[in-house]
């Protein structure tokens, strides 16, 4: 549904999105995750023919967005991050306005804004003023004008910043809602936000894709390299760190902290290896104490954070 | 088309759903009344003289009370058109609403059409208080209606040129002030241009006379319909809208 060749926008000197290249199939809905300023809006401007790429392709359904925009436009629905409302204007005269600039056709027009102003949850409001609206509502009308004449592709720029926690939930049921029909594509810096309403996830950072998979292979990737954290005490931190490092299976160890005679190390194991009750053996053969014993799960959190960290944006994961 | 007239209503719509629409209407209203006032004034003033003395002027409404009306409109316009054309494109830059419009299946010239065409339709609103006054003269008089009709068209030509102008420079900035502000300069130097040409004959000079509003409108008043006036005004507004044009693209590229 969306082809993404080789795209990179430039600034000036400045490299917003630099050379990426993705896929997004029919009915998916796919998170574009990146810390603030990685490339996510410039990107989805670019789909959305906002602005055009400064080299390489872009196609939505097939269209290219350079050269027949308009038909890229019609098929599009975009939210962008602050969401584009009229403050003078009542909702439903809103909606109707954007309905006609979509080229809905007059007849369907009042029917179409009456079903998207219930999926929306915004039927109560109609004939209020945009400018009276908190902001969860003004979200929900910045949604609804994007599904509004039904596309194929919807481009949502963080459409739950600056909710409050029932609001996003409530946002987020209404995207995973609309996936099937539409083609999603939404960026957010929320991480739980992707493990709960994506199925493919982007990663992105300075302009690069660093990782690009399903939600689940990437936190199972990550998952099959567990990290232990162990806490020992009878011995200086040197001799322990050699002797657990010479278990099987161990693949990196650190020391986190020392303190009182406890040294407490994260051992991180190769992937497929469950080095726990070796590593307690080990321990206990040598004659020292072992205080704590625990798995540390990898969350997306941390696999963002890892893929995304300056040092390592250069190798990636990719 | 649809698409035009879409933008266009929502334009209008915005304009007097703000107090900007009625404020520039009751201004309009309050200072063409004054000049009516002091144009009926004069002449009544005149028409007794020349009774008290047996002289008798040629007394015509059309030439003592209509064309300086006109006149006086037409440098009013100046002052009230950056107003209404100060809020087209900066609004919607400021509000971020210009990547909805952007972004939805329709082209540049419609967007740019539909607005200045808003923009036009109030000002003809404007001048649509002026014939109340001056129904008074039909009321009370028979002046020809005929050279106060291409009055009134020239008005319309003079506004949809500035218009495209002030449209152009709303697009050049997200501060509506800055925009109204600029397109007043504007407006204001097409307007003094002229006074060069008054002492100086050089081709520069000539140049700059012909770049005028004021002397391209001055024949309007008068009911004469000089098709290098008309051709002036209308690559006036070609200029400006195609300049605006321009600009948006680069606002695409830029952005």
């Amino acid at each position: 549904m969306i082809k993404v060749e080789n795209l990179t926008k430039r600034y000036d000197r400045n490299v917003a999105v630099n050379d990426i290249s993705f896929e997004v199939g029919k009915g998916q809905i796919v998170g574009f995750l990146g810390p603030n300023g990685a490339g996510k809006t410039t990107t989805m401007r670019i789909l959305t023919c906002f602005m055009p790429p400064t080299a390489g392709t872009a196609k939505v359904a097939g269209y290219d967005v350079l050269e027949q925009p308009l038909e890229v436009k019609r098929r599009i629905g975009y939210l962008p991050e602050a969401p584009p409302l009229y403050p003078e204007m009542e909702v439903r005269e809103y909606l109707t306005f954007v309905g006609r600039l979509k080229g809905i056709a007059n007849a369907d027009l009042p029917r179409r804004v009456k079903e998207v102003s219930e999926r929306c949850a915004i039927s109560d409001v109609s004939k209020k003023l945009i400018s009276k609206l908190s902001k969860g509502y003004r979200q929900r009308v910045g949604l609804a004008q994007a599904i509004l004449h039904n596309p194929d592709v919807l481009i949502l720029d963080e459409p739950t910043a600056g909710l409050d926690p029932k609001q996003i939930h409530e946002t987020r049921q209404l995207i995973r809602s609309l996936a099937g029909e539409h083609t999603i594509i939404l960026s957010t810096h929320i991480l739980p936000e992707v493990e709960q309403t994506c199925d493919h996830v982007i990663i992105i950072s300075r302009g690069r894709i660093v990782a690009q998979d399903t939600v689940e292979n990437l936190t199972s990737r990550l998952r099959g390299q567990e990290a232990v954290l162990v806490e020992v005490a009878g011995a200086d931190a040197e001799s322990i760190r050699g002797a657990l490092s010479a278990v099987a299976g161990v693949a990196r160890i650190t020391l986190r902290d020392s303190r009182n005679g406890l040294h407490s190390f994260e051992v991180e194991s190769s992937p497929g290896q469950n080095v726990r009750a070796a590593l307690a053996r080990k321990v206990v053969e040598s004659g020292w104490s072992l205080h704590e014993l625990r798995s540390i799960a990898m969350s997306l959190e941390e696999v963002f954070l890892e893929l995304t960290a300056s040092e390592k944006a250069e190798g990636g994961k990719q | 088309m649809r698409n035009i007239w879409t933008i266009c209503r929502k334009e209008l719509k915005s304009y007097f759903a703000s107090p900007i629409a009625y404020l520039l209407l009751a201004m309009f209203a309050t200072i063409f009344g004054f000049f009516f006032w002091n144009a009926v004034g004069y002449f009544v003033n005149v028409s007794m003289q020349s009774t008290m003395f047996g002289r008798s002027f040629p007394m015509d409404v059309n030439e003592m009370i209509i064309r300086p009306l006109l006149m006086n409109t037409s440098v009013v316009g100046l002052f009230l058109i950056p107003l209404i054309s100060m809020r087209l494109f900066a609004e919607e830059k400021r509000q971020g609403t210009i990547e909805l419009l952007m972004t939805s299946p329709v082209r540049d010239l419609e967007i740019i059409l539909g607005k200045w065409l808003a923009a036009l339709i109030l000002y003809a609103c404007l001048l649509a208080i002026s014939l109340a006054d001056l129904g008074f003269l039909f009321a009370y008089g028979k002046p020809d209606w005929r050279p106060m009709l291409v009055g009134y068209a020239g008005l319309l030509l003079q506004a949809g040129g500035l218009l495209a102008i002030g449209t152009f420079i709303s697009t050049t900035t997200r501060n509506q002030i800055i925009a109204g502000a600029v397109t007043f300069g504007a407006c204001l130097m097409l307007w003094v241009f002229e006074w060069v040409a008054g002492y100086e004959t050089a081709t520069w000079a000539t140049v700059m006379g012909y770049m005028s509003v004021v002397r391209h409108f001055e024949p309007f008043s008068k009911g004469v319909i000089d098709s290098k006036d008309a051709v002036y005004f209308l690559s006036l507004i070609f200029f400006g809208l195609f300049l605006t044009s321009r600009s948006l693209e680069s606002l695409r590229w830029r952005a």
